[in-house]
C-alpha cells in the first residue's frame, strides 16, 4: 500500500531520515516510535504525500508520488484517512460538518444514518453541533479521527492520536484503531508512548518501529 | 464555451458545501462591494461618455458634409440682383452639387426661435442665405471667395467646415478616451479585486491547508473564494450601474434646452448598455479571484 525505498529527508540541511525502506502490506498494524523530535511526523508527512522524499522514491497505492498531479495527490488522500499530530478544525464550523468535510469537499453524499454511527462509535454523539473550539483535548481527537475514517479510507495514519488525553482516553483510542484494524484497515500509530505499545500487545498483532539515528528499525519484540 | 458555461453553473448551484468551507468576512466583503459599486458607477459614466461623443461626432460629421452658406447682406433694392449674381458663380463653381435661395418663410422660420412669430421680416434688412451643396470632391473655398469678392460685393462664403474639422476630431477623440477609460477601469476592478481575494486566502490559510489534507482538489478550494467575490463584485455592479443610469436620467434634457449639444447622455437602445457593467463586474472578479486562488494553491503542498 505504501512503500518506501531507500528514501531520504531533509529540511534544508542535513538528512532528517535517511536510508527508508519500508513495505506497509494491507492489514498491518505499525507503531512508529522514537523520541521526541527523531521525526516521526516528518514520516508520517513522507506516507501521506504532504512532503515528497529528498532521495529515494516513495510509492502509494503503486504510484510513485513524484510522478502524480496535484489533483491525483488529492484524490489519493482520501484514500488515506489521517489523524494529524495538532488536530486541525474548521473552527467556525459544527462538529457533523468538520467529521464531514472529507465527503463535502469530493462532493460526495452525507448518509445521516452514517453519521450518526460514526459520531457514536467514537462517543461524541452529544456534541454534533458544537464547534470544534469548545472539545476537551480528547474530543478534539476523537473527532479527528472519526474525520479520518468517514471516507472508509484503506490506510489509517494516526500521529500522537492520545498526545494530550488521559490514560483512560488513550485506551478509548486504541481499541477504536484496533478495531478499524480488525476490518480490514492498515494501520500506524506515531508515538513515543511505550506504554501505549505494550497495553496494544495482547489486542492486536502489532509490529513496532523505531527511528533513531535518522534510520528506521524494527524494534524487537521486548520492549 | 461548454466548459465556461458548466463552470458558471457550477458558481451557481454546485457547491453550497464549498461556500460554507469559508467563514463570512463582513467587513471585507463589504469593502469589495463597495469598490465594484463605485467602479461601475465610473465605469457607467464612460461608456455614456463614449456614446455621447460617438453620436456628436457623427452629428458634426453629418453637417460637415452637408452644407455651407452665402450671405448676401445688401441694400434692399439690390438683394435679389446681387443672389441671382451669387447664384450663378456657384452653379459654374467646381465642387458645388447645389445651390439655392432660401424662401422667405424658410427664412422666417430659422428665426422665430429667436426672434419670435410676431416678427415683421419683410420690414428688416435681413440678409438672405443660399444653401450649398458641396459634392463628393468638395470646393475649393478660398477660391469661391474671391470670386464671390468680385462679383457679388454683399456676398460673404461662410464655410463651417473650418471650425467644424476639429470639433469633429475632438469628439472623436473623447470618444477614444472614453474607451480608453472602460479598459482602465477594468484593469484596475482586477487588480483591487486580486488583492482582496490574495489577503482572503492568506487570511484563510489554515482552512485550505485543511481541506489540502482531507482531499479537496484546488478548484474546490478556489471555488468557495470564487464565487464569493464574484458575486460581491456583481452586486457592487448593479448597485453601481442602477445609481449612475439614475443620475443620467436627471441630467437637464440639453434637447429641449435648444443647442445641438447633445448632452452626456443616452438615446434609445443605449440605455440597455448599463445591464451590461455588473456583469462585466462580475466576470473581471471571477476571472481575477480563479487566477489569484489557483495561483496560490500551485504552492502549497
Ligand atoms: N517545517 C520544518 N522546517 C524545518 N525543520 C523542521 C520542520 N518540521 C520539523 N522540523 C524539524 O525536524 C525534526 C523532526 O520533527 P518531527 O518530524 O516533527 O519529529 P517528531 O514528530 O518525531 O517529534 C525536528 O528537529 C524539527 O525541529
Ligand atoms: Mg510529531
Amino acid at each position: 500500500m505504501i512503500e518506501l525505498k531507500n528514501a531520504a529527508y531533509n529540511y534544508g540541511g542535513r538528512d532528517l531520515l535517511s536510508g527508508l525502506s519500508l513495505k506497509l502490506s494491507p492489514g498491518s498494524f505499525h507503531f512508529l516510535t522514537g523520541p521526541s523530535g527523531a521525526g516521526k511526523t516528518t514520516f508520517l508527512k513522507l506516507c501521506y504525500m504532504e512532503l515528497q522524499a529528498t532521495a529515494g522514491q516513495v510509492n502509494v497505492f503503486g504510484k510513485d508520488v513524484t510522478t502524480l498531479s496535484r489533483d491525483e495527490i488529492a484524490k489519493t488522500r482520501s484514500r488515506i484517512g489521517v489523524v494529524h499530530q495538532e488536530c486541525k478544525f474548521l473552527d467556525h464550523l459544527p462538529l457533523t460538518a468538520n467529521v464531514c468535510l472529507p465527503l463535502t469537499a469530493t462532493g460526495r453524499e452525507v448518509n445521516p444514518d452514517d453519521l450518526r454511527d460514526l459520531l457514536a462509535w467514537v462517543g461524541l454523539d452529544g456534541h454534533a453541533d458544537s464547534l470544534p473550539p469548545q472539545l476537551s483535548g480528547g474530543e478534539r481527537q476523537r473527532a479527528a479521527l472519526a474525520r479520518a475514517v468517514i471516507m472508509a479510507p484503506d490506510i489509517i495514519l494516526a500521529d500522537e492520536p492520545t498526545g494530550n488525553v488521559d490514560w483512560e482516553m488513550s485506551q478509548r483510542l486504541l481499541r477504536l484503531l484496533v478495531e478499524l484494524n480488525k476490518m480490514g484497515k492498515t494501520i500506524m500509530i506515531a508515538t513515543h508512548d511505550l506504554n501505549l505499545i505494550r497495553a496494544a500487545k495482547n489486542q492486536v498483532n502489532s509490529r513496532v518501529l523505531r527511528i533513531s539515528n535518522h534510520k528506521l528499525q524494527l524494534a524487537g519484540a521486548d520492549l | 464555451m461548454n466548459a465556461f458555461l458548466s463552470r458558471i453553473r457550477a458558481l451557481f448551484d454546485g457547491d453550497r458545501a464549498s461556500h460554507s468551507v469559508v467563514p463570512p468576512s463582513g467587513y471585507t466583503a463589504n469593502l469589495t462591494v463597495f469598490t465594484a459599486a463605485a467602479m461601475s458607477f465610473l465605469a457607467v459614466f464612460a461608456i455614456a461618455l463614449s456614446v455621447a461623443t460617438d453620436r456628436l461626432a457623427d452629428h458634426w460629421a453629418g453637417e460637415l458634409a452637408r452644407t455651407a452658406t452665402v450671405r448676401i447682406s445688401a441694400p434692399a433694392d439690390q438683394v435679389a440682383a446681387q443672389t441671382q449674381a451669387a447664384l450663378r458663380v456657384l452653379e459654374t463653381t467646381p465642387g458645388v452639387a447645389e445651390a439655392r435661395a432660401f424662401e422667405a418663410e424658410e427664412q422666417m422660420a430659422l428665426l422665430t426661435p429667436w426672434f419670435g412669430p410676431d416678427l415683421p421680416v419683410e420690414t428688416l434688412p435681413i440678409p438672405q442665405l443660399i444653401e450649398v451643396v458641396e459634392d463628393e470632391q468638395g470646393l475649393d473655398a478660398e477660391g469661391l471667395k474671391l470670386r464671390l469678392a468680385a462679383e457679388v460685393p454683399g456676398a460673404i462664403f461662410d464655410d463651417h467646415t473650418r471650425w467644424r474639422r476639429p470639433l469633429v476630431a475632438a469628439a472623436s477623440r473623447l470618444q477614444t478616451l472614453g474607451l480608453v477609460s472602460i479598459v482602465i477601469i477594468a484593469g484596475a476592478t482586477a487588480a483591487m479585486i486580486t488583492l482582496a481575494a490574495n489577503s482572503a486566502l492568506a487570511a484563510n490559510a489554515q482552512i485550505i491547508g485543511v481541506l489540502r489534507l482531507v482531499g479537496a482538489r484546488d478548484i474546490f478550494i478556489a471555488r468557495a473564494f470564487v464565487r464569493r467575490f464574484t458575486f460581491r463584485a456583481f452586486a457592487g455592479g448593479v448597485l453601481g450601474a442602477v445609481l449612475a443610469t439614475i443620475a443620467l436620467l436627471f441630467l437637464p434634457n440639453t434637447e429641449e434646452a435648444g443647442g445641438f449639444l447633445t448632452g452626456l447622455s443616452f438615446v434609445g437602445w443605449n440605455w440597455l448598455l448599463p445591464l451590461a457593467v455588473p456583469f462585466l463586474a462580475g466576470f473581471v472578479a471571477y476571472a481575477a479571484t480563479r487566477f489569484a486562488a489557483l495561483r496560490v494553491l500551485k504552492g502549497l503542498t
